[in-house]
């Protein structure tokens, strides 16, 4: 029988934030959408999301931060990711972020933004529009 | 070559091509078949139990306990895909993962629809952990607490965690979870009803037959949440070990373990060709037996020559 492909995805929030509401319900909401999510929760370091993803296998990241760290944070996942020979993960972030800080996120890697208000329905569209089950292209 | 990869230890190749099994790539299974000759080193131990039960701490206490003795230790965990979208939220990791370290190689993966507590992908995925050189591979089950014949049959040493609050005596003596544990663990152990609990499974212990070979399973109180009483269960885990291999059942178990993949993969291999025949022939076999002008084993039959499998009509 032909399994359906589900895409991967990882949800971690990394540093110190402990706010993880957000997280949640982008977990679950991602869950009702047919994705299967690793919820790896709070306190995460940057290596720790990178490694938990690689082992994870994962076609997405999504990272959740609140506390303004967003910058380092999410651009260290990205590096550790890359370093790693993984960097066809898809890292994409959201929480408390300035307009003027979606610039430098895209630029150290992340590819999408999602800012608080974003409807849910739009961040699974956007998944999946622009993530597909790394199978799909099987060899 | 990505088998030299696995078996080098490499985590990146071993995580896709455990998604290649998961998602059932062609490419995949036929690496598969080489991987599987690499195996039969490890030592697998599974854990089942009700939902909240703890075994998800548990198994993070655990995995400290062998990490403290060098051991190479994976874990599979499985938890359930929603029969509504499909989807799943896993999350044994965050559980088990408090000062667990990086090498450890940790896969959660979705039961999607698998009845019986693990998934199909499950023994496949501890094949490739076994062959990467892991000592210990720990499988967690989704946690139905009641259905979980799967760990029985793919775990060398099995683990039923309770907690107290659970149900009374009657509860405990459903078939199938009793006959199947080889360590029992009271989670939760500060609860009231935990000292009853234990007294009811002893006698019920002692009472049900030999069916696992000649081990009485312990039965160990904990509370996992602060690590207590789980050096005592990795302790067990080590005794249960070394009596598999001294009393031979390990060789019993591999065999019916070998036995049971075989049929799982017989049945892989027969619904694949149900799917390549021509269009329309289910369709009209379907349509005769809603007709009642055959019956399901006289068409199963007719498949079955298909196959240019002749000879008497024992089956």
């Amino acid at each position: 029988m032909t399994q359906e492909r589900k895409i991967r995805v990882l949800i971690a929030k990394p540093g110190l934030d402990g706010h993880d509401r957000g997280a949640k319900v982008v977990a679950h909401g991602f869950r009702d959408a047919g994705f299967e999510v690793v919820y790896l929760g709070l306190h995460q370091s940057p290596e720790q999301i990178a490694n938990a993803a690689i082992q994870e296998d994962v076609d997405l990241v999504g990272l959740s931060c609140l506390s303004g760290a967003h910058v380092y944070l999410f651009g260290e996942v990205v590096k550790i990711l890359r370093e790693r020979g993984a960097g066809d993960i898809t890292v994409v972030g959201g929480g408390i972020i300035p307009d003027e800080d979606i610039v430098r996120l895209k630029e150290a890697g992340i590819k999408a933004v999602f800012l608080p208000g974003t409807p849910l329905d739009q961040i699974i569209e956007w998944t999946r529009a622009n993530i597909k089950p790394h199978t799909d292209k099987a060899r | 070559m990505t088998i030299d990869k696995i078996l080098s230890g490499d985590v990146l190749a071993a995580a896709r091509l455990m998604r290649g099994i998961d998602d059932e790539v062609p490419a995949a299974l036929e690496e598969l078949q080489e991987i599987y000759l690499h195996t039969g080193r490890a030592n697998i131990v599974g854990i089942s139990g009700a939902p909240g039960a703890g075994k998800s701490t548990l198994l993070g206490c655990l995995i400290a306990a062998f990490r403290r003795q060098d051991k190479k230790v994976g874990v599979v965990a499985v938890d359930p895909t929603s029969p509504f979208s499909g989807g799943a939220i896993l999350g044994d990791r965050i559980r088990m993962q408090a000062g667990v370290d990086q090498d450890v190689f940790i896969r959660s993966l979705a039961s999607r629809g698998w009845k019986g507590g693990l998934s199909k992908a499950t023994i496949n995925t501890i094949h490739v952990m076994d062959a990467m050189g892991k000592d210990l591979v720990f499988v967690e089950a989704v946690g139905s607490g009641q259905g979980e014949i799967d760990i029985a049959r793919v775990a060398d040493t099995a683990i039923l965690v309770l907690t107290p609050g659970m149900g009374d005596e009657v509860q405990i003596m459903k078939a199938g979870i009793l006959e199947a544990a080889d360590i029992f663990v009271i989670n939760k152990a500060e609860r009231e009803g935990a000292d009853s609990l234990k007294v009811s499974l002893d006698v019920m212990v002692d009472g049900r037959s030999h069916i696992r070979g000649d081990w009485r399973p312990p039965i160990v109180l904990t509370e996992a949440v602060c690590d207590k009483g789980t050096d005592v269960v990795a302790a067990e885990i080590a005794h249960h070990q070394d009596f598999l291999k001294t009393s031979g059942e390990l060789d019993k178990r591999r065999a019916d373990r070998a036995r049971l993949e075989l049929l799982w993969s017989i049945e892989n291999l027969m619904q694949a060709y149900l799917e390549r025949m021509e269009p329309g022939y289910m369709a009209r076999l379907v349509a005769e037996l809603v007709g009642r002008r055959t019956n399901p084993r006289a068409a199963a039959r007719e498949i079955i020559a298909r196959l240019g499998v002749t000879g008497d009509a024992a089956y």
